[in-house]
């Protein structure tokens, strides 16, 4: 059902993402989205434009309520007097921006923006697989669904209520309307058939902070990736003079040195689709990120002719993130560009520090690309 | 969309209407929505109007509000406008002993829209004035194109708070016999020795002439505005040089601001005065035996203090009790304040039984400064936990500073004065003769964000045309920010 807001809120999206009225842009606030709490929990992406208006720097303190000592830390980010007054009407909306969430969830946010382009139905097996979701509690339902902590509660509820429990005998005898019972939905996920291939570059020349950068964003590509299509296939090239195929944990903790010949990459990436990932009923995605700096301009024209005449052909999209680098000279991108530019299925992208790697990631995988 | 109620919901708001009734409350005809969860979101999103003019804003609300209630980090339960009828909300999913507590609760605030005075002045068909702004702005947007409309909204936004807060309803002009005692100047003409040489000296031509000089002198030195204007956007109005359709858009955005002001001037008050009342109301009245821990639940959770966070519905609704607990025993007047015997402070009761009267009283002619001024006590602090806090720099923190009592009570109405804006007057209209406009920040002691000021300064100027600047302190200098549409600049001024 269409709200009348949905026009409004398209259009807050479109800001936030820079697709119109670039002046605002600046305004963007984003949450703090790669910030790990504890052990996987992070803070919700709820990005807000903040309009400009004369008002009182931060920090300038006020009054709270609360027990403690004078000198006693109170939590963080407090809210400022004043804030938010003179907005809304009355309601008790306490606008909580941040929350702790798991990959899982995060990833499903995230899935609303992002997604992988032009996938498509491909394969025998275009099955849809549904699996149960539970959705909330009801008052009805079956035996088998019956929800006992809830149903306990009520019960407990009661008793106190009519005054027929009894803690010295703690005994509580749930009744009909105690019952509660989970309810579930049907979801369908359509299977498709796709498989990502990472290719990294590990020469010298990519410094540690090269690659924990390149390890972040494809952890992240990876983690939402699998989390948003069942049944994904991944595979990890690494690559200095020779490339080699790894595996995930590999892939990611690897360190190497030596010189720099992407072509083995992509000869690597182009035998494992015709091998195994038959272009007909598979959904490819290469994603290959490096620093930029190959051996040799000859080996740079080997790689794009792989690129036209064998990958290209197959892939839904070819992607390349290049990691800014002080020894590269970041050539590649530019070759990329220059050949290959225009190719609807090639997505390039430059990151330039760990900031840059979310709007990396929506060049890869932002809707409408 | 909005469903109207239900039979059984029905019968539930006779039945709490009766009982605010018979406890004395005075409210306006009270028409209950029934709404899904999205849809109330949405509403609230939109500042409790279904019917606003279109911009961006509401959507970056409305994206704030369905992704916390999806994550189940917070919940609207009810949403009221101060209106005639007065509407609220309902949320289809609450409860039935919620949708009582809500109801009682809206009653409170209607009673406190229909009767507190700060609110004697708003438009109390604002559904229908909304629903004109929006088909103002439409018609605009038609014409001119939805970028060109949206970026001045953006623009207008940027200046919404400089308005006069506390006096939405005042219109200050000068007062035309002190305008005009200002303008009479005295032509003396050139010294004379003796009395018998004036004639000589001085012409009457003379003299006439040396007036008109002076009176001119004096028209062009004259300060515009004549005295500091505190409703900048009021001044913008009348002297800026503005197309019809920006003049209409930003009158829009000034009346929606004062109509609001209220709201943010009685934020203590008006949650406090409606969680007396639903405490009162279904305590008294409307529970029944098994709804109880359900009640409790909720009642505990909205008045719940967060560790360092001031909450406005549990300081309102203890304020009101003590001030009606206070005014039954007679703790107050001279003989209270003068008493320092504690036992005798102890067990004080006068048995006047006034208290409900008092606190009819109270929610008539007070707004939150008033109110926690007239009513806050050291007891009532220390029972409250109230403290200040501050940000330690040396370690990266809030912490708590002090408990003492006056300056906890000072800290309190600081942050309530201006609702913690800036206090921005308009000081000259025509700096240097330049025709560029110039503004003042009283500095209480809280310098302004430069970041923000800056940006702030450049949506002034795209209004003012001129170039625009304003006075205030950074660092304990007094300092003058100016834009002129394409540079800003900061230099130090002296005062």
């Amino acid at each position: 059902m269409g709200l009348r807001i949905d026009q409004d809120h398209t259009r807050f999206k479109a800001i936030v993402r820079g697709k119109i009225k670039q002046n605002l842009r600046k305004y963007v606030q984003q949450g703090e989205m790669l910030g790990k709490k504890g052990k996987e929990f992070i803070s919700i992406p709820v990005p807000f434009i903040d309009v400009p208006r004369f008002k009182h720097g931060s920090r300038q303190g006020g009054v709270g309520q609360g027990d403690g000592d004078p000198g006693d830390q109170i939590g963080q980010g407090q809210p400022q007097p004043g804030d938010g007054s003179g907005k809304a009407g009355e309601g008790e909306g306490q606008h909580v921006l941040e929350v702790d969430i798991s990959l899982d969830e995060l990833a499903q946010i995230l899935s609303e923006e992002l997604q992988l382009p032009n996938i498509e139905n491909k394969g025998n097996d275009k099955i849809v697989t549904s699996r149960i979701k539970y959705t909330g509690i009801n008052t009805i339902g079956p035996q088998s669904l019956r929800h006992f902590k809830r149903t306990f509660k009520e019960a407990l509820k009661r008793q106190i209520a009519t005054g027929t429990y009894d803690p010295s005998n703690p005994v509580i005898i749930p009744r009909k309307q105690d019952q509660r019972y989970r309810t579930y939905r049907l979801e369908s996920l359509p299977q498709t058939n796709a498989v990502i291939i990472y290719m990294m570059d590990v020469s010298g020349s990519m410094g540690d902070e090269q690659k924990e950068i390149v390890r972040i964003e494809s952890f992240w590509l990876d983690t939402w990736l699998r989390n948003q299509y069942k049944g994904l296939e991944t595979r990890f090239i690494i690559h200095d003079a020779v490339a080699r195929e790894v595996d995930r944990d590999t892939f990611f903790h690897t360190r190497e040195s030596g010189g720099t010949m992407i072509s083995s990459a992509y000869k690597l990436c182009r035998d494992i689709i015709k091998a195994e990932y038959p272009a007909a009923s598979w959904n490819i995605y290469p994603f290959h990120f490096s620093d930029g700096d190959n051996w040799s301009a000859d080996d740079t024209r080997t790689c794009i002719e792989l690129l036209k005449t064998d990958i290209l052909t197959d892939v839904n999209q070819f992607a390349y993130g290049q990691v800014e680098s002080p020894y590269g000279s970041g050539q590649f991108i530019k070759d990329l560009r220059e050949h290959l530019g225009d190719h609807a299925k090639v997505a390039l992208s430059e990151v330039t520090d760990k900031d840059a790697i979310y709007g990396s990631i929506k060049d890869f995988l932002g809707k409408g690309r | 969309m909005p469903k109207s109620l239900t039979p059984r919901l029905m019968d539930l708001k006779n039945e709490i209407e009766g009982y605010a009734r018979t406890f004395g409350l005075d409210f306006f005809e009270q028409v209950f929505e029934v709404l899904t969860t999205e849809e109330l979101n949405m509403v609230a999103a939109y500042g409790g109007f279904p019917t606003r003019y279109p911009h961006w804003r509401w959507g970056m609300e409305y994206e704030q509000l369905s992704k916390s209630s999806e994550y189940g980090l917070s919940k609207i339960y009810e949403l009221v406008i101060n209106n005639d009828p007065c509407f609220a909300y309902l949320l289809e999913a609450n409860a039935e002993v919620d949708q009582k507590l809500v109801m009682a609760h809206v009653y409170g605030h209607n009673d406190f829209f229909k009767n507190n005075f700060t609110f004697k002045f708003t438009n109390r068909k604002m559904v229908d004035e909304m629903a004109n702004h929006a088909t103002r702005i439409r018609r605009w947007i038609d014409k001119l194109g939805v970028e060109k409309i949206e970026e001045f909204i953006d623009v207008a936004l940027s200046l919404e708070n400089l308005i006069d807060q506390h006096a939405p309803h005042i219109k200050r002009n000068p007062d035309p016999r002190v305008a005009e005692q200002q303008q009479n100047v005295r032509a003396e003409g050139f010294k004379v020795a003796k009395d018998y040489m004036r004639p000589y000296v001085n012409p009457v031509e003379f003299i006439e002439k040396e007036r008109k000089k002076l009176e001119e002198e004096k028209k062009q030195s004259k300060k515009f505005p004549e005295r500091p204007q505190r409703d900048v956007l009021a001044f913008l109005l009348d002297e800026a040089p503005m197309e019809d359709w920006e003049r209409e858009i930003l009158s829009i955005v000034r009346e929606e601001a004062y109509y609001f002001a209220p709201q943010a001037q009685t934020k203590i008050m008006n949650e406090g005065w409606a969680s007396y009342w639903h405490s009162t109301i279904m305590t008294t009245r409307a529970l029944r035996d098994h709804e109880i821990l359900d009640y409790a639940d909720h009642h505990a959770g909205t008045m719940a203090m967060q560790q360092g966070k001031l909450n406005p519905y549990k300081v309102g609704i203890e304020l009101f009790r003590d001030i009606e607990d206070r005014w039954n025993k007679g703790r107050f007047g001279k003989d209270w304040d003068e008493c320092d015997d504690l036992r005798v402070r102890r067990s004080w009761d006068k048995k006047l039984g006034g208290g409900r009267e008092k606190i009819f009283e109270v929610r008539k002619h007070y707004n939150d400064v008033t109110f926690i001024d007239a009513f806050l006590t050291p007891e009532f602090a220390i029972e409250q936990k109230l403290f200040t806090f501050n940000f330690n720099d040396k370690k990266n923190t809030w912490e708590i500073a002090t408990r003492e009592f006056k300056k906890v009570k000072n800290k309190l109405l600081q942050s309530l004065t201006n609702f913690g804006q800036p206090v921005i007057d308009v000081v000259d209209a025509n700096f240097e003769n330049k025709g560029e406009l110039v503004l003042s920040h009283k500095h209480d002691g809280v310098d302004l964000d430069p970041g923000y000021a800056k940006e702030t300064l450049k949506n002034l100027q795209a209004i003012w045309r001129r170039p625009v600047g304003i006075i205030t302190k950074a660092e304990g200098k007094s300092i003058m920010m100016r834009h002129d549409g394409t540079t800003f600049t900061e230099k130090k001024v002296e005062l």
